[in-house]
């Protein structure tokens, strides 16, 4: 696996200053999954080091191993050259380094100035809090940030972009040495990404060394020295911001020859499963029109946050359309709630199947049957016998490695656990099946069994949607692919012919519709 | 490896359950202190004595295992109580009927306060708990009813052979949940909706609805606890119960159900009413003040409850602090 690892060490970069912080040849394992093989990757002082990667390619893990929250397996971390084993967050924050998370961290209950100095409050004698200096202190970041509300503010009154600001503010406290920026401009407006920017660009003149993963290209450009790709849990290159372009780096993102396998999909498609005509959440996502046939894997991409959950949320009734119907073999349906969904055929696995597919402390047999007890019941009462067959039968069916149906599914392994949740929908006999990031957070061998499942199912005549942010993974088992941006269709691809240049595009809103897919007829 | 087993064994994964080897410590125990502890007359004593919080205990433990909890179960028993008794004008049977029914209405009315309003649990049922309190003083005029007819006392003294009724009738109830929660879909679907309240909704488990049942079965036990606690005393206090919503989670907290939700057994709950109930006995018999014995109770919860939690270290592994 290190074999092409030499030519590709970032040491290598020559003449330049040495790193303030070195990761080198991290590698972090967690049950039946290696997250990070071998990872090497630095930040100089004053510098933007971009971190860069498709969904699960590692780079929250490589955070989070930089921070203490996670100890490596192997690996080194050096800092200001000096040899550093963070066994938790605490001693990472003392060592200057500071996380901003995606999701936040904060006390919603208590003021901003609390907040920022949450665990170092100032105390004057008899420990008690001396609120002027923490006031003073606090509206004294804040000034940094161009933050207009003040440090009495509760949090929880504050809007999530502000929240952000103080999650920043945070990290002011202490003089850091390294700041790592988590998706920071995922929930800023247009107005509030000039002062990030400003933000950052001042911790590099004090010579901070930041890392900025992101997925938009634009900021990255804007902002970095140095691009760093992710990809599947190994370091896959370096480049100079100035030297490169947005192609090459989408190239070294996707990067592997994709041996797509289209000869195996499903080819033969029925009538209509599924249609949505101009499904609206107000405030999700507007105007989602397509359709699944019979027999048919239509693929959703889009980045987190594009909205594609919350549709396939809204066919299943966990949400309610403002607007817009939703079509099932031709009529129109009102689906009120998961009940009513699972009555009619609908089958939904979902993205986190830890917190919404499955009941951990449950055995694989009763999570097995859950969505259809009344399959192996008769008056109400559970025929153990009957729901042992059923286990069996979709046991074999899928490999399911288990040493028993008695074990907890918390025991299992991501794969397993997922052909547990697949396999408990097709037990509803549904006719369609949705599969939300059917692979997160699994290892390659399980991810070609389910990609495999999943075409197996649609070629017995499942209409099956796939919504997914893993390029290979939409292309590999989609005959079309619908792209969201923004709660927006942006596009309509054939799954076989399409370039990933153009699905990148389509999913950046940088893509301009010239086939026939549904226009973005955006309202401004 | 040695160790690796006896935790297992400790855990319940085997066939036994830590609390029924606590039962069986302490039965020991006691049956060396006092002669008279092992009689058939003391054990069906103890059974008897027992049955109040175990009634409400199989309905408590239903609730827990689904993630909520009832507070008003004490309340229950004690309208039922007075009912029971209150009404006996209109004949034993109207009035026993009246008294189950007004828990029957009135778990329904916790269920569908949570199930529509989201409001936990917790507080909806602590309202209920002083809410009903109050309902019975309005009843009773804070007055205590003694029961005219006889054969509403004799029942609570009644035997079938060796055997107390009120004994019996725990014991059958406790069958008949036990049953219930292990073969029924509803009770595969109470531990879904515990154990994973988004999971069950995903799956199309309709949580409400199983959420309400849960709340009318406890309303229903705390009720019949109530109508034979009167049957026992001939008579119904307004005071009847206080307390008892303690005992009864106490009870179901030893038998190893999860405050949280998702785990527990009827078997466990069985143990725990009986370790709660030979305990009191036991002490009893050896004459140790009944203060001594409160402080001896709240100790030993306690401890269970740490042993529990040093046994499941690894199930929880990963939260950190």
């Amino acid at each position: 696996m290190s074999t092409t690892a030499i030519s590709r060490n970032p040491r290598h970069s020559a003449d330049s200053p040495s790193p303030v912080l070195s990761l080198i040849n991290i590698t972090k394992k967690f049950p039946g999954v290696i997250a990070l093989n071998k990872v090497s990757f630095d930040v100089r002082a004053g510098e933007v080091h971009a971190l860069l990667g498709e969904n699960g390619a590692g780079k929250s893990t490589l955070m989070k191993v930089l921070a203490g929250k996670h100890q490596p397996n192997g690996g080194q971390i050096f800092l200001a050259g000096e040899k550093k084993f963070f066994e938790n967050p605490k001693q990472a924050k003392k060592s200057g380094i500071v996380l901003i998370h995606q999701e936040q961290s904060l006390v919603p209950e208590m003021s901003v100035a609390e907040n920022i100095f949450l665990g170092s409050l100032p105390l004057k004698w008899g420990n008690r809090v001396d609120w002027k200096k923490l006031h003073a202190d606090s509206t004294e970041i804040l000034k940094r940030l161009k933050c207009t509300f003040s440090s009495r503010d509760m949090v929880s009154n504050l809007s999530i972009a502000k929240k952000q600001m103080v999650e920043i503010a945070r990290a002011l406290v202490f003089t850091p040495r390294i700041v790592v920026f988590d998706e920071p401009t995922a929930s800023l407006t247009d107005h509030e990404k000039p002062v990030l920017y400003d933000i950052i660009r001042n911790l590099q003149k004090q010579g901070v060394g930041i890392v900025y993963i992101s997925h938009r290209m634009d900021e990255i450009f804007h902002l970095s020295q140095r691009i760093s790709v992710l990809r599947d849990g190994e370091y896959n290159g370096t480049l100079n911001t100035a030297d490169t372009s947005e192609d090459e780096v989408t190239k070294l993102m996707i990067g592997r020859t994709l041996k797509l396998d289209h000869a195996s999909k499903p080819r033969e498609f029925k009538e209509n499963m599924l249609e949505l005509r101009s499904l609206t959440v107000k405030g999700v996502f507007e105007d989602i029109s397509f359709n699944v046939r019979k027999g048919e894997i239509v693929g959703m991409y889009g980045l987190v946050g594009a909205g594609r959950s919350e549709v396939a949320e809204t066919i299943f009734g966990l949400r309610q359309p403002s607007a817009g119907e939703i079509l099932l073999d031709g009529k129109v349906e009102s689906i009120r709630s998961t009940h009513d969904a699972v009555a009619r055929g609908i089958a939904l696995v979902p993205e986190d199947r830890k917190d919404k597919g499955l009941i951990l402390g449950m055995n694989c047999r009763d999570n097995m049957t859950l969505s259809a007890l009344g399959s192996v019941s008769s008056m109400g009462f559970m025929k153990t016998s009957e729901e042992k067959v059923v286990y069996d039968k979709y046991q074999r069916a899928m490999k399911i490695k288990t040493p028993s149906w008695r074990q907890k599914v918390g025991n299992l392994s991501g794969g397993n656990q997922q052909k547990i949740v697949i396999g408990k929908w097709l037990h509803t006999h549904p006719k369609l099946l949705i599969l939300d990031e059917p692979t997160r957070g699994i290892d390659v061998g399980s991810k070609a069994e389910i990609h495999g499942l999943i075409k197996e199912l649609a070629r017995s005549g499942y209409a099956v949607l796939v919504i997914s942010s893993e390029m290979p993974e939409v292309l590999g088992v989609s005959n079309r692919i619908i792209a969201m941006y923004e709660g927006r269709v942006t596009a309509e691809f054939d799954g076989d012919a399409v370039s990933e240049d153009k699905l990148v595009q389509a999913i950046t809103g940088q893509y301009v519709t010239e086939t026939s897919g549904p226009a973005h007829s955006a309202s401004a | 490896m040695n160790m690796i087993n006896m935790k297992d064994f400790l855990k319940g994964s085997g066939f036994i359950q830590p609390i029924w080897v606590f039962v069986i410590v302490i039965t020991v125990f006691f049956s060396f202190m006092s002669e008279y502890f092992l009689s058939i007359g003391n054990l069906g004593n103890i059974l008897v004595q027992t049955s109040t919080i175990g009634l409400i205990a199989l309905g408590m433990t239903f609730v827990m295992i689904n993630g909520n909890i009832d507070l008003s179960v004490g309340a229950v028993l004690g309208l039922a109580a007075s009912l029971s008794v209150g009404l006996q004008d209109y004949g034993i049977t109207i009035a026993v009927i009246a008294a189950l029914a007004s828990g029957l209405v009135l778990g329904a009315i916790n269920g569908l306060i949570v199930w529509k309003t989201g409001v936990n649990a917790f507080i909806v049922t602590l309202g209920a708990m002083i809410g009903v309190r109050g309902l019975i003083f309005v009843y009773t005029e804070e007055q205590s009813f003694y029961a005219t007819n006889f054969a509403f006392s004799d029942f609570g003294a009644a035997s079938i052979g060796p055997f107390p009724v009120l004994a019996l009738i725990f014991l059958v109830c406790t069958l008949v949940m036990h049953l219930v929660l292990k073969k029924t879909g509803h009770g595969r679907n109470t531990f879904a909706v515990g154990g994973n309240p988004e999971a069950a909704l995903d799956a199309g488990i309709r949580i409400g609805r199983h959420m309400m049942i849960n709340f009318i079965i406890v309303g229903f036990f705390a009720a019949l606890a109530g109508v034979l606690l009167a049957t026992q005393m001939g008579a119904a206090t307004p005071n009847l119960g206080r307390d008892y919503e303690l005992w009864t989670i106490t009870a179901v907290v030893l038998g190893g159900t999860k405050l949280t939700g998702g785990f527990g057994s009827i078997t466990g709950t069985l143990g725990g009413v009986l370790a709660i109930g030979i305990l009191r006995n036991g002490m009893n018999l050896m004459q140790v003040p009944a203060f001594y014995v409160l402080v001896i109770l709240g100790l030993i919860l306690i401890s269970v409850l740490i042993i529990d939690q040093r046994l499941n270290v690894h199930a929880s592994k990963g939260v950190s602090i």
